[in-house]
């Protein structure tokens, strides 16, 4: 047995770090002695060493988290106990870039480098076998994650972006030509624009993008209408804006596109951590989204696709792992999902993946998105509220955790700056959503968005900084000091 | 709270709010413009250099964050009366001093964009003006200019 696993990965602070090594300790001893691990005083159990799938999501009720459930989350994230550069407590709002990770994660990677870690799929020795059960699990609780019908549908990636390319490479070299419309809308993501600009240069297809309307919300009739007017191969759209905050209608879009022979991808980037994900019921032929957005690791992500799709498209990256057979004359393509996994695929990664989506399931995502709710209430009508500032984006009944607004006259780096000072984490520029800021005659927006592990409190510390920031860009007739020859 | 220094110090805002010689420069001889893309913040620097190839006047103009309208002011305001050698001689690490508040690696980008365009400026006479995109690239420290995507 190891007698030093890497969960010193991890960096609390002070007491937390005692609190949580000490745990570990407990956990080792008790292991040795054949005792099954469990955490004392939380309701949150982390998974066993290699995670089991389960096949039922158990649903609660959709209320908001009491204060008592959202201390327990809170204490699950030691990062959340640290404080800026300027010595404020941090107030950690950007979740829509990157989430932090909970013990349960950091610990179920610390685990498989610590206890199990081979290549897997390759070597006829115990820690490969280990390591291999593993990784195909996570496959399974991922599967789960978003009720796929068959593991085989989901192919572990790199991330998000790396997924979105995937199907460019492949699905869209073998069926997209020139005079082929690819339909997509302004709001999207760099990551759902340039595989298809891409695949435009290689093909010389048409890539048309759907506007929205003055409310930030999109005109369903006039989708209805181009998707029957430009009758395009694929339509490819976000289920939530990472701006805006906007979701998309994915069930009802998906039917219409079928009706008029359009492949659908759905990029789930920013539903995927926060709302219950059924694959089958949105009815997309590619649904994408990344882990280091819903408490997973960096480095890894999924694509999803409908079966028969994945069976008659060709593989993406060559290499080791996605064959069948290779000769000096050429190779025969691994079965599904492995076609799409070239390389030692990201191992812990996906089992540090499968622990999030353990971890958010146990809470419920019904009662994450309550809570999210509910704080994107307090803050986007808190916004509105201040004189002089714009919040960019719908009303919050028609999006999830995500805030965006500006205060003309003042940048929004010059905002985030000054809410970093405050110790609130923000992002500002223009979120890799370029076209969209164009379309709203904008440089740059400041978002603010929320996560399972925020408060009420916390929300409500950004209205008072965001208050501050005005006060203290206000113009207010100071002088510069004269040099002589002036 | 804070033990950060506050690096909106006094006399940044005072040169955000009033700046020094802000508008075009008519007759200028040599002239420049760039962009921040990460940040959208935008400068041109317009120089009328003298026989003695001293900079008689400068002017700024542009659009963006506190930071880098402010060092554009102080910069403009601090070369005057320079020979374009000595301009040359001036590093990013003295514009980083000439601002005062000590700046992170990303916001160290908004105050080097107007020493960055007065480097190519002294080197674009205006009546025959290169292509903007054409001038080298000046490199100083902190990650790259297009590093959001």
């Amino acid at each position: 047995m190891m007698t030093a696993p890497t969960c010193t990965l991890v960096v609390p602070v002070s007491a937390k770090k005692a609190k949580f090594r000490a745990r570990l300790q407990n956990r080792r001893r008790d292991e040795c002695r054949g005792i099954p691990r469990l955490f004392s005083g939380t309701t949150v159990k982390p998974p066993p060493s290699l995670p089991q799938a389960e096949t039922k999501i158990e649903l609660l009720d959709t209320k908001a988290f009491t204060d008592t459930e959202l201390e327990e989350i809170r204490d699950q994230f030691p990062i959340l106990t640290r404080k800026t550069a300027s010595g404020a407590p941090l107030i950690f709002l950007d979740n829509a870039a990157s989430t932090q990770r909970p013990y349960s994660v950091v610990e179920a990677m610390g685990e498989c480098y610590g206890n199990y870690y081979a290549n897997v799929h390759r070597g006829i020795h115990t820690l490969s076998e280990e390591s291999t059960a593993a990784y195909e699990n996570a496959r399974k609780i991922i599967a789960n994650y978003i009720n796929a019908p068959s593991e085989r549908e989901v192919v572990f990636t790199s991330g998000a972006t790396a997924s979105v390319n995937t199907v460019a490479r492949t699905w869209g070299d073998a069926n997209i030509t020139s005079g082929d419309t690819i339909l997509t809308t302004i709001v999207e993501h760099h990551a759902n624009i340039v595989p298809w600009h891409q695949l435009a240069e290689r093909t010389g297809c048409k890539v048309v993008f759907l506007p929205i309307k003055d409310d930030y919300t999109f005109d369903d009739s006039l989708i209805k209408d181009e998707l029957e007017r430009l009758q395009p191969k694929l339509f490819t759209f976000t289920a939530a804006s990472n701006v805006l905050g906007t979701k998309t209608p994915v069930q009802q879009w998906t039917q219409w596109a079928k009706s008029n022979g359009a492949t659908t991808l759905v990029d789930a980037s920013q539903v995927a951590p926060h709302d219950p994900l059924n694959v089958q019921e949105l009815g997309a032929d590619f649904t994408v989204f990344g882990g280091h957005k819903m408490c997973g690791p960096t480095g890894i992500g999924v694509l999803h696709g409908r079966e028969e799709l994945l069976e008659n498209m060709p593989g993406f990256l060559g290499g080791g792992g996605m064959i069948q057979k290779v000769t000096t004359e050429g190779f025969e393509t691994a079965d599904l999902p492995d076609k799409f996994e070239a390389g030692t695929p990201p191992i812990a990664e996906a089992i540090g993946l499968a622990a999030a989506a353990k971890f958010l399931q146990g809470f419920g995502l019904e009662r994450i998105a309550a809570h999210e709710h509910r704080l994107c209430e307090i803050a986007d009508h808190g916004l509105r509220a201040i004189e002089g500032v714009n919040v960019i984006g719908p009303d919050a009944s028609q999006k999830g955790g995500i805030v965006s607004f500006d205060i003309p006259g003042v940048h929004a780096h010059d905002i985030a700056q000054e809410l970093d000072y405050a110790g609130v984490a923000v992002r500002a520029g223009h979120h890799c959503t370029m076209p969209l800021h164009h379309w709203l005659k904008k440089t740059a927006t400041t978002r603010a968005s929320f996560y399972l592990y925020n408060t009420a409190e916390e929300a409500n510390r950004l209205l008072e900084a965001v208050e501050q920031v005005k006060k203290k860009f206000m113009r207010t007739g100071r002088r510069r000091r004269r040099r002589n020859r002036e | 709270m804070a033990s950060e220094q506050d690096i909106y110090e006094e006399h940044v805002l005072d040169h955000y709010e009033d700046p020094y010689h802000r508008g075009d420069l008519e007759r200028a001889s040599h002239s420049h413009e760039a962009d921040n893309p990460l940040c959208g913040d935008h400068i041109q620097i317009d120089l009328r250099i003298d026989g003695d190839d001293k900079v008689a006047e400068a002017w700024f103009m542009g659009d963006g964050c506190v930071i880098s309208q402010a060092s554009a002011s102080m910069l403009v305001e601090t070369i005057e009366g320079k020979t374009t050698e000595e301009i040359r001689q001036f590093t990013a690490d003295e514009m980083l001093e000439l601002f005062g508040p000590k700046l992170t690696p990303n916001r160290q980008k908004c105050c080097l964009l107007p020493w960055r365009v007065l480097q190519s400026a002294i080197h674009s006479p205006v009546d025959e003006h290169p292509a903007d995109d054409d001038s080298p690239d000046v490199h100083f420290g902190g990650p790259s200019l297009g590093e959001e995507s």
